[in-house]
């Protein structure tokens, strides 16, 4: 097991040397610069701005001397766009946010999600299984972009029961709407699991056995069913958990929030190459962690896998 | 000798007595709800004056600082931190008289060296400012120079006289000088401060400013918190206590928020304009805004070879049906444009273009006409690829435009909906054939719109090239009357159809109804925090 | 990923068992399959909106990319669906005919959907039965790089991607394909790894049939039943990723337009008394994955005959 951790780890450092190749190359190639604009502006003062960000470099040294701080200072470097602060500054500002929104609105899907899914699979082929799976693919094919604005809607508009947007330090006013809106989607998908999985154990053997065995109704479904049911339910959780916690575009854009989310498409928009960087490596970085932590989980449920 | 003139002493004059910032009708009682909140598009990009380059960070910059000069509710100048100024006879050096009793936010004395400094440091490479030049616009000794690195910053033809009085030397005359010097980049910064946090002074509790407002709290894509500046020399007129920005990417959300009343001022939709205003007539505002909608076409060998032919950029510009796109499209209270600059710009007269005074039908028939004159029609199609950068009202705008062209000529235009980065560069490397270009004010004078279409222009990116053209247009730096040159200009766009005007901006707003003091005719749209004060209901 | 693991789990272990036998297998699924109710509805779903979707163009008063001057700015009041002016689904803000452009937008999204998966499908099954065949090193290597490419935030590649060659269908096609293959690899190798060692393939491989003709005569078919239930689910998740790109303005050129362009354009406006503009495309967007997520649990009920 250690063994296999120290290998992934090991992976890890490449794959990410890897996106970070990718990605600014891919970004480099686009047309237009983050100094690219509507009033053009003339030579001279490009070049003094090139020069002071690097541009004027080939590329190779400027992806070189952009890893060298990171290894070396942790530094991302400055945003090109936001003139006054770094890219550390960006990110340490956007990321707290989304965490906190992220996690909520996870384990909410979460909890959510396993007691739908739960109680379709036992009342299955019922009214409320019936309900629950309706509940649940409506759910995952309304998109978070349709939800929102009929959130702020309703809420703020007609009933005027919470501000349509802001942040405010994560006050709970602030944070209801940003997690119902991104968890909508993740709680149906993991209902929709839970459910399938919950019945497959259901008609297993040992459950059978069990019942045989006389055990009260709640012990065979919360000692016997639930844990071996959440294995699938586990691998969704992982990367479903990074998806989260690295923001959506639609509740910052929706609720002010202020989080990360809306940070990578504007900067890829404004060409804000080093914001852009940061971020993509904060996710990257994030989903392989978190894809090792939900292996390691999934030996922990279940002895038998063994690496 | 320095010899006060005319001009300057009737501007002096007229501004003799006290000056209100906030400045209540008669009548009026004040609310007990000294804040305001404004919506923001996009998070505020820098609040370094020196190296903002945007409007929004504009907005922000003037509640914050104070430069030499503020703009009305007409736009006219009114006195900031300068009193008044002496213009010498050679009409190319300028003296500005400061306020003694001008303060920075921690109490020090705002001086003349405090401008030396902004000055010097926007122009010096080091910062690499993306507005350095608008120093070279203005004409300031040495400003190109000290951009290239050719000489040392303190070479700028900016002078501290005295404490409270500022030198500007011009190369040549410019009469619109004055006009220039409410821009933010031109906005005094506290040496000291700069010195002390480096690239970290402008966060909150570093910031030092001598504006009426001082920061507070500046969260990207969230807010921004400004609170009054005790130290404003002008305080005792301030009315409001906390003036935030609050970013709503979307105007529909925008929208929402302000009908939930947690904004006084958003920007209306394209096209909700007249529902809006029949629902809600004391909110819903349309003024005009120094900015021009056009599409560019491309002159130089890379563009549509049918579009060097004067005949075919008139026969398109006339099918263009501009009362469907202003009345119906936009609905906001923008005006059809059939020149190049806006209509309400200080001075300009509006020249006597032919095709304007026409009804849709007559455009259409003479464009059909031109169009079949220079060869083209159903044996000979005319396709044209159309450039325009990603937004709900460009598309709106270049479909109904499609659609128009299609019904009366027969042409097909194929729409490009590029990214804006990709746009603006395809549009500045002449790789179009025609595209969507807007053009808003730098100041409220027709030549920030005209001088763009000279040749020699950087911004010209058709590269339309007429030399009568150009020869008004350097004329008209030094004569007498120079909006008698720019209605000539305009004449013979008119003539060359060089770009397809489109409409003129309105700034189309809802804003509640207890907020006053905000600017009414002002073409610039800048608005001072300082200005805004709310009524009880 | 909406995909349901567990069952795809089971099924790939009883279609395992033996090689298909012909026939029989496939006859006996579309018997299950038939009697399955909401597969059925599913299909019935399908084909209405498809029909629509192709021939709607025929039936519609107007084309797409008309824009109606007359009711453009006032569709609020005189925009609603009508029988009288030919409007069936009345007009947007833009004064777009919404049967028309709803028609079109469905095409647009059905051939995202089904074009991303033919993607997914070719370059996942060839890539995952190649590396589950060859086994040993070489998979170990493949499946290191599916690894690695799993954690590429992919939905930033798109992104890029389109920023970096400008929105056009086929780089949309090209980057959800690229975005969905790799589970599709991953469970194609699980599924060849357990094929691999049938006395049928090592029967072929004793007598000398070289490794591409045992890949394609005998892995790939024996893969079809897994293939074609992973690809039906994958779908709805390729249309609901075209809608959000569109919804950042990435998405078709206009005049085209998607069913997740006009969900977006329509909820933005909803609040101005268009709801049209926001219900019509909803609606054939729900019930397109509706379709889709009942013919793909159906077949895989179908196709397990130890589902009974």
């Amino acid at each position: 097991m250690f063994a296999y951790i120290v290998k992934r780890i090991a992976v890890a450092i490449p794959t990410l040397l890897i996106l970070i190749i990718i990605s600014f190359l891919l970004m480099h190639a686009a047309p237009g610069g983050p100094f690219t604009s509507e009033k053009k502006y003339p030579a001279q003062v490009l070049a003094n701005l090139n020069e002071k960000y690097g541009l004027d470099q080939p590329l190779w040294k400027q992806m070189a001397t952009y890893v060298w701080n990171i290894v070396r200072h942790f530094d991302f470097g400055p945003s090109f766009v936001y003139k006054d602060r770094t890219v550390n500054e960006v990110i340490a500002q956007g990321f707290p946010v989304t965490l906190v929104y992220g996690s909520i609105s996870f384990v909410v899907a979460t909890i959510v999600g396993i007691a739908l899914g739960a109680v379709a699979a036992l009342k299955q082929n019922t009214w409320v299984d019936y309900l629950a799976v309706g509940i649940s693919i409506g759910a995952q094919v309304l998109p978070s972009f349709v939800i929102a604005p009929i959130l702020v809607l309703v809420f703020t508009l007609w009933l005027g029961w919470l501000p349509g947007g802001g942040w405010e330090h994560g006050e709970v006013r602030y944070v209801i709407m940003p997690v119902i809106a991104l968890s909508t989607a993740y709680m149906a998908s993991i209902a929709r699991i839970t459910r399938s999985s919950m019945l497959e154990v259901l008609t297993s053997n040992h459950i059978r056995t069990a019942r045989a065995k006389g055990l009260p109704e709640w012990k065979v479904i919360l000692r016997h069913t639930l844990k071996p049911a959440m294995l699938p339910v586990v691998s969704y959780l992982g990367p479903a958990f990074v998806t989260m916690i690295t923001g959506s575009v639609v509740v910052d854009m929706y609720f002010s929030t202020g989080g990360i989310g809306r940070s990578f498409v504007d900067a890829a928009l404004n060409r804000d190459y080093s914001v852009m960087m940061g971020v993509t490596i904060l996710v990257g970085a994030l989903t392989i962690f978190f894809n090792l932590v939900v292996d390691i989980l999934y030996a922990w449920i279940d002895p038998k896998i063994r690496y | 000798m320095n010899r006060r003139l005319l001009l300057s002493t009737v501007l002096v004059a007229a501004l003799a007595g006290p000056v209100f910032a906030a400045n209540p009708q008669p009548g009026e009682t004040l609310s007990d709800n000294r804040s305001y909140t404004f919506r923001e598009l996009d998070a505020i990009k820098t609040l370094d004056p020196g190296l903002n380059a945007d409007v929004e960070g504009s907005d922000v910059l003037r509640a914050l600082f104070e430069g030499l000069y503020n703009e009305d509710s007409d736009g006219n100048l009114v006195p900031g931190v300068a009193t008044s100024y002496d213009l010498s006879d050679d009409k190319t050096t300028y003296t500005f008289h400061l306020r003694p009793e001008a303060k920075w936010s921690n109490g020090d004395p705002v001086t003349a060296q405090d401008f030396v400094y902004a000055w010097q440091r926007l122009a010096d490479p080091a910062l690499a400012s993306e507005y350095a030049w608008y120093l070279e616009l203005g004409q300031i000794v040495n400003a190109a120079e000290v951009t290239a690195g050719k000489v040392k910053p303190d070479q700028l033809g900016v002078k501290a006289v005295d404490d409270h009085t500022f030198e500007v030397k011009l190369i040549a005359p410019l009469p619109y000088f004055p006009k220039l010097v409410t821009n933010a980049s031109l906005f005094p910064v506290h040496k000291a401060t700069i010195d002390k946090f480096g690239a970290d002074w402008t966060k909150p509790g570093n910031l030092v400013s001598n504006g009426a407002y001082v920061l507070k709290d500046h969260i990207l894509g969230e807010k921004i918190v400004m609170e009054r500046n005790k130290n404003y020399w002008d305080d005792a007129h301030t009315f409001m206590d906390t003036v935030t920005g609050v970013t709503i990417n979307d105007e529909n959300a925008g929208l929402t928020r302000f009908l939930a009343g947690e904004v006084d001022r958003t920007d209306v939709p394209a096209g909700q304009y007249p529902q809006l205003k029949e629902k809600y007539p004391d909110m819903a505002t349309s003024t005009p805004y120094s900015c021009s909608y056009t599409y560019v076409i491309n002159l130089t060998d890379k563009g549509n070879k049918a579009l060097q032919d004067v005949r075919v950029r008139k026969a398109l510009s006339y099918a263009v049906d501009r009362d469907i796109i202003v009345n119906n499209v936009l609905q906001g209270g923008q005006k059809p444009a059939y020149n190049w600059t806006h209509w309400a710009v200080n001075g300009f007269k509006m020249p006597d273009i032919d095709y304007s005074h026409w009804t849709q039908a007559e455009r259409n028939d003479k464009a059909k006409a031109l169009l079949a004159e220079a060869g083209y029609g159903p044996d000979k199609p005319l396709t044209i690829q159309l450039n325009y950068n990603t937004s709900e009202a460009h598309q709106k705008i270049a479909s109904a435009i499609a659609q128009m062209w299609k019904q009366t000529l027969g042409v097909d235009l194929v729409l490009n909906n590029l990214e804006w980065k990709v746009h603006t560069d395809r549009m500045q490397s002449q790789d179009f054939e025609m595209a969507r270009y807007a053009w808003c004010g730098d100041y409220n004078e027709a030549s920030t719109y005209l001088d763009l279409l000279a040749s020699y222009s950087g911004n010209n990116n058709g590269k339309y090239s007429n030399p009568d053209y150009d020869k008004l247009m350097k004329d008209a730096k030094t004569a007498a009357d120079p909006n008698a040159d720019y209605t000539k200009a305009e004449e013979i766009l008119a003539t060359d159809m060089p770009i397809i005007p489109i409409y003129h901006y309105a700034k189309v707003d809802m804003i509640q109804p207890d907020i006053k003091g905000l600017p009414q005719n002002n073409v610039q749209q800048s608005w001072y925090a300082k200005d805004i004060y709310r009524v009880a209901k | 990923m909406t995909i349901d693991t567990i069952k795809m789990r089971r099924l790939s272990e009883s279609l395992a068992e033996g090689e298909v036998r012909g026939r029989s297998l496939w006859a006996d699924a579309r018997k299950r399959f038939m009697k399955n109710k909401a597969a059925v509805a599913g299909v019935i779903m399908l084909v209405l909106v498809t029909a629509y979707a192709f021939l709607g163009d025929y039936v519609a008063a107007y084309t797409y990319d008309f824009k109606d001057f007359a009711i453009m700015g006032h569709a609020a009041e005189t925009g609603a669906p009508s029988w009288s002016n030919g409007h069936y689904f009345g007009v947007d803000n833009d004064g777009r005919d919404m049967f028309a452009v709803t028609a079109q937008g469905t095409r647009i999204s059905l051939m995202v959907g089904i074009v991303g998966t033919v993607i997914a499908v070719i370059v996942g099954t060839i890539y995952g039965a190649v590396s589950g065949y060859a086994g040993g090193r070489t998979d170990g290597i493949m499946m290191r790089i599916v690894d690695i490419l799993l954690s590429i935030p992919f939905m930033f590649v798109i992104i890029l991607l389109l920023v970096m060659f400008g929105r056009s269908i086929s780089m949309l096609f090209a980057g959800i394909g690229l975005l969905s293959w790799l589970n599709m690899a991953r469970i194609v190798r699980g599924q060849t790894l357990s094929l691999k060692n049938k006395e049928y393939i090592e029967a072929a491989r004793a007598t000398g049939v070289p490794a591409w003709k045992i890949i394609l005569r005998h892995v790939v078919p024996n893969l079809l039943g897994i293939v074609a239930v992973y690809a039906t689910l994958l779908v709805p998740d390729m249309i609901l990723t075209e809608s959000f790109i569109s919804f950042l303005g990435l998405g078709v050129q206009a005049p085209m337009t998607s069913l997740g362009a006009l969900i977006s354009d329509g909820a933005k406006t909803m609040q101005y008394g268009t709801i049209w503009a926001l219900l019509v495309p909803l609606f054939f967007f729900v019930v397109t994955m509706f379709a889709f997520y009942f013919i793909g649990d159906g077949l895989r009920d179908a196709l397990d005959p130890k589902d009974r």
